[in-house]
């Protein structure tokens, strides 16, 4: 069995991965690795051939590929390690992590700190029972994507796609310029989930019919899918009687959420947060395990990389520090919530700041889509003590971040955030609206 | 007397999504409601009379440690073009090695618009073949 | 369009054509091999275990529920012992982890004496009552609203793929022909005794025949001219939860069973996932196996009684078997229409239990039938063992990849399945032909991510193994081919191309 001794090493070598070692380098760290499980580095990103990526992190619009290039190549300038083809079968507390390889063979790795960037997983039918047959043909939209972007095959000719999430309206798109046919697409929420963008480039730009509030009841066909049945939900999700309807197709892309790959982090008692999936973190991405971090789809499932990145260079940095004992540390740590109008906040946990740090960044998602909205922060005695217009509106599946100086919740105990509608800025918006109309 | 036509337009520019209408009369736009920016009304002048849309896709690779390069092309094209554009590119098969950036197709369709490999693919036999 | 079919095709003669490649079948067909015999044992699907031994309930039966007297009591108390003797050597994954039949009423608990009566009678020991503390105490996630329970300490948890399997491997490799994709058409029949079985892969000439066709048995034995008895299909929905849950329960959880069914179960499996199920719903087709979303909200509602802190957001998948009922007892014995031709049908539960008992019962019926059983010499009781990864030791794992780099590439990461595995199982006699076939054997597809990681890799190694194109792969089916070809040439007229047929490269 070999043996190998690094300051940081970063599980999972996608836009996380990669940016948290880069980052751990820049911080000091001297040997860093990146363990990575598919041939090649840049996880989800070389997938996803499309483009929209990079336009805050590099001002230019790439595909995902094009950016997973930027960090590979970054990477390997970097002097960071990279052991490909290569699965993490656990990492223990205190920093010994067992991999496996073809060509590494069965490793024990000695890290100081180690970062989880594992990434995320579909969720299957299997977890929204959708009841019918199972023939081939049902397949997870990141899964045939794949096939489609990666091998060059189609899971279907004849395809319906559940959920309208990006990843749902990107392989629309591609599907039909691929040659299949997209009958439709069923979101089971009364709005859709992804990029408007999206929805004008993938669906209108293919009159592609996007059902919403539509659930897919039942799935056909006996050694292939042949059909679907198709219902209406009313406002507690639940099928309205009577307004089934089959639709004949072979295929069925299921782009209904995603879910942390933390089984790493759960196997050895990490906390975890029950509405992202993800680890609880403080605001240097260090978990409930000293010298654990957490970064990227792991942590919470994001919509843009270009924040992925940004955390993930958060956590690498500290990462970095704690391998170096300069992480201060966390035993006094201060809750942080999200209150109503808010379905998460990340970091749910406030350490206190280091040296040099004057401001911390806290994620959020909307719990609904609103229009104008004040972000509010609230200190334990319920006074307001810091506040954000976000004049544009908000929605689930856009990730909100502030960067809010230390200075202004110095003394609250307790941080709750809220969101809510700004009724003055809405009002405003709308008199604009018909102004000109 | 110039025909004036009401287009529905839907703006993708920043969240707030605002749905309006465009006018237009001789290829042009001449008046817009319900958008609130001009981000927005830059894009709707271009999206009303002569929609663009990057393309992407991937094209065979012969020699290489995979079997498909993404591309992309260099700048948006007219959006009725894109699917002869990935037809075209389907038909097209490069070796490797390839570096990203690499022009694929110099000229699709002659509309003066490159495409270029999204990325890096070295030569070798692919991976699934060996251990 | 090249012929996926396993390679070989049927025998032009054979002593004993066994029909039907589900655990019974596969069963007889292990026990006629120990005898020097030529044995074909044909399967209309693609693989074994594809019917109802795919989808039940894992259940080895200790055996008190059977009415005493019927070939279910004896053959389910037989079966239970042989599978404590056969089942390691044989590689059939077994965990004897007891079982419970939950009373939650008084009514309820006075059955529960008469099972434990009708139990002693049928042979099974160590039966014993037990008040609700006793029962709160062995399993804390029942409900406090129970009178007791039925507690009968060797029953036991298997897999039944596995044992198909194991069972159809063994065959193989003591001489049985296994052929797939091949369907009873017809029987030849000369002065009232079987002559020859006819297939959809060609003629068999053979005196004898066994009938384990599962939910077909009726349709084969029509084809013989014999109408004696019917199969029911009976549709029973399960749903699996992840294998995080596992404290849910420690052994078999049963309701107090009624005249129809042994109810809907909660229960871990072999491999260490919880599962609730089966209900019971009479259906027409001998292939309905669909969930409903009414059956699953039965199962739910139902397990829910037993253990009501069930964590429905923990499941994982859903699947519907059917149960080849053909009454009130199975159907074992020569038929009275053609001589040679034996039954063993309308295998409902205990169907799994009493498989190996089944077989022996066969044996002896083709014995008394007129078959010569000589003892095979070079029978081997035992399959090889193969290593799995993910239950071996770190210094283990570390000499397997030593010697096979293959075990280091983790294709399941919910598993941990490696890439040797997979090979393996397909290499195997009765080795994996589809993706189900694969799962089945070595688990990729069962865990959490419900094959999204593993099934892009799974079909490339199916391919490549088989040395067939990624479009010819398939699921199960025959026809279940999961990917297709691009169109596969551009064309700039700007005419429509045909959609692309499939194309093998």
């Amino acid at each position: 069995m070999r043996e190998a001794t690094y300051d940081v090493v970063a599980i999972g070598g996608g836009p996380a991965g990669m940016a948290a070692a880069l980052a751990a380098k820049e911080a000091g760290a001297e040997r860093v690795l990146i363990i990575e499980r598919d041939r090649e580095l840049g996880g989800i990103l070389q997938q996803c051939i499309h483009n929209g990526f990079g336009l805050t992190r590099f001002n230019e619009e790439l595909t995902g590929p094009a950016y997973a290039d930027r960090y590979i190549k970054m990477v390997g300038a970097a002097g960071v390690d990279a052991w490909l083809d290569c699965t993490v079968l656990a990492a223990e507390p205190g920093g010994a992590i067992t991999c496996v390889g073809p060509s590494t063979g069965l490793t024990t790795v000695k890290a100081k700190a180690v970062v989880h960037s594992m990434g995320c997983r579909e969720r299957t039918r299997g977890a929204i029972r959708i009841p019918g047959t199972r023939p081939a043909g049902v397949f997870t939209a990141g899964a045939a994507q794949r096939m489609v972007n990666m091998e060059g095959y189609l899971p279907g000719r004849d395809v319906v796609i559940v959920g309208s999430g990006d990843i749902g309206l990107i392989m629309a798109r591609r599907l039909t310029l691929e040659g299949a046919r997209v009958r439709a697409v069923f979101e089971i929420m009364p709005y859709s989930n992804g990029l408007t963008r999206n929805i004008v480039q993938c669906l209108q730009d293919f009159d592609i019919p996007l059902y919403l509030s539509h659930s897919v009841v039942a799935v056909h066909g006996h050694d292939r899918v042949t059909g679907v049945t198709v219902a209406e939900v009313d406002a507690d999700l639940r099928v309205r009687p009577g307004t089934e309807f089959d639709m004949a197709c072979d295929c069925v892309l299921l782009s209904i959420g995603l879910i942390p790959e933390n089984e790493l982090g759960k196997a050895i008692g990490i906390q975890s947060d029950r509405v992202t999936g993800g680890a609880v973190v403080d605001q240097y991405r260090q978990t409930s395990v000293p010298g654990f971090f957490a970064a990227g789809n792991v942590l919470h499932v994001h919509d843009l990389v270009d924040l992925v990145s940004e955390e993930s260079a958060a956590a690498g940095q500290s990462a970095a520090q704690f391998a170096r004992g300069l992480l201060p540390d966390s035993a006094r740590q201060r809750p942080v919530s999200a209150g109503p109008g808010l379905r998460s906040v990340v970091p749910q946990r406030l350490s206190p700041a280091a040296p040099g740090r004057f401001s911390a960044s806290f994620y959020f998602r909307a719990s609904r889509p609103m229009g104008p909205s004040i972000l509010t922060l609230r200190g334990d005695d319920g006074a307001v003590i810091w506040n954000r217009k976000l004049s544009k509106g908000v929605k689930p599946s856009e990730m909100i971040v502030a960067q809010i100086p230390y200075a202004r919740f110095a003394r609250a105990e307790a941080l709750e955030f809220a969101l809510a509608p700004d009724e003055a800025a809405e009002a405003e918006l709308k008199s604009k609206r018909e102004a000109k109309l | 007397m110039t025909t004036r036509t009401t287009h529905a337009i839907q703006c993708i520019c920043c969240p707030t999504s605002c749905l309006g209408e465009a006018d237009v009369e001789d290829g042009r736009v001449v008046e817009t409601r319900g958008l609130t920016c001009e981000v927005g009304e830059a894009y709707a002048a271009d999206e009303v009379v002569a929609p663009k849309r990057t393309v992407t896709t991937t094209v065979r690779v012969t020699g290489g440690k995979l079997h498909l390069l993404p591309v992309v092309s260099e700048r948006p094209v007219p959006k009725e073009a894109v699917r002869d554009c990935v037809r075209l590119l389907r038909g097209v098969e490069v070796a490797a090695p390839i570096e990203t950036g690499r022009v694929i197709v110099a000229d699709a369709l002659g509309l003066g618009v490159a495409f270029r490999a999204s990325r890096d693919i070295s030569a070798a036999p692919p991976q699934s073949a060996q251990v | 369009m090249e012929d996926l079919r396993s390679p070989g095709g049927v025998p032009p003669r054979a002593d004993v054509v066994v029909i039907g490649g589900g655990v019974v079948g596969s069963a007889i067909a292990r026990e006629l091999s120990r005898y020097r015999l030529s044995v074909a044992l044909i399967e209309r699907e693609p693989d074994v275990a594809t019917g109802t031994s795919k989808a039940n309930s894992g259940i080895l039966h200790a055996g008190f529920d059977a009415e005493p007297g019927t070939w279910k009591a004896r053959l389910n108390v037989r079966g239970a012992r042989l599978y404590s003797e056969i089942a390691e050597g044989l590689g059939i994954p077994r965990r004897e982890i007891g079982s419970l039949v939950v009373a939650c009423t008084l009514t309820e608990r006075e059955e529960l004496e008469k099972l434990i009566v009708r139990g002693r009678q049928n042979g099974v020991v160590g039966l014993e009552l037990w008040d609700r503390e006793r029962v709160l105490e062995h399993e804390p996630h029942v409900s406090r609203d129970i009178e007791g329970a039925l507690w009968a300490p060797n029953a036991a948890v298997a897999c039944p793929f596995l044992a198909t399997v194991a069972f159809a491997e063994n065959a193989a490799r003591n001489g049985v022909r296994l052929v797939t994709e091949c369907a009873v058409t017809g029987f030849d029949i000369d002065g009232g005794r079987l002559t020859a079985v006819r297939t959809s892969r060609g003629r068999i000439e053979t005196r004898f025949a066994v009938n384990a066709a599962g939910l077909y048995s009726a349709a084969v034995a029509r084809l013989a001219g014999d109408d004696s008895f019917k199969i029911s299909p009976r549709v029973g929905e399960y749903v699996v939860f992840d294998r995080s849950i596992t404290e849910l329960a420690r052994s078999v959880l049963f309701p107090t069973p009624t005249k129809v069914s042994k109810g809907i179960l909660v229960s871990p499996t072999v491999h260490g996932n919880i599962f609730i199920g089966p209900n019971a719903v009479d259906v027409d087709q001998l292939d309905h196996t669909e969930t409903t979303s009414s059956g699953l909200e039965e199962i739910i509602s139902g397990a829910r009684r037993m253990v009501p802190d069930l964590p429905l957001q923990s499941a994982i998948t859903e699947f519907a078997g059917l149960r080849a009922s053909a009454g009130h007892d199975f159907i074992i014995g020569e038929s009275p229409a053609m001589k040679g031709l034996v039954h063993a049908a309308g295998i409902q539960s205990p169907g799994l239990t009493s498989a190996p008992a089944i077989a022996e019962t066969i044996a002896e019926c083709l014995r008394e039938a007129g078959l010569e059983l000589k003892p095979n010499p070079s029978f081997v009781p035992v399959n090889p063992r193969r290593p799995k990864f993910a239950e071996a030791t770190r210094s283990e794992q570390a000499a397997l990849v030593e010697a096979d780099p293959l075990y280091g590439r983790v294709i399941c990461r919910c598993e941990t399945i490696t890439e040797a595995e997979i090979v393996a199982a397909i290499r195997a006699p009765c080795g994996a032909r589809t993706i189900d076939g694969v799962k089945r054997r070595v688990r990729p597809g069962c865990g959490r991510c419900q094959g999204g990681f593993c099934g892009p890799r799974v079909t490339d190694i199916l391919a490549r193994e088989l040395n067939i194109p990624v479009t010819a792969v398939r699921k199960e089916g025959a026809e279940s081919y999961l990917f297709f070809a691009r169109e596969r040439f551009g064309d700039v007229a700007g005419e429509r191309l045909e959609d692309g047929e499939r194309v093998h490269a």
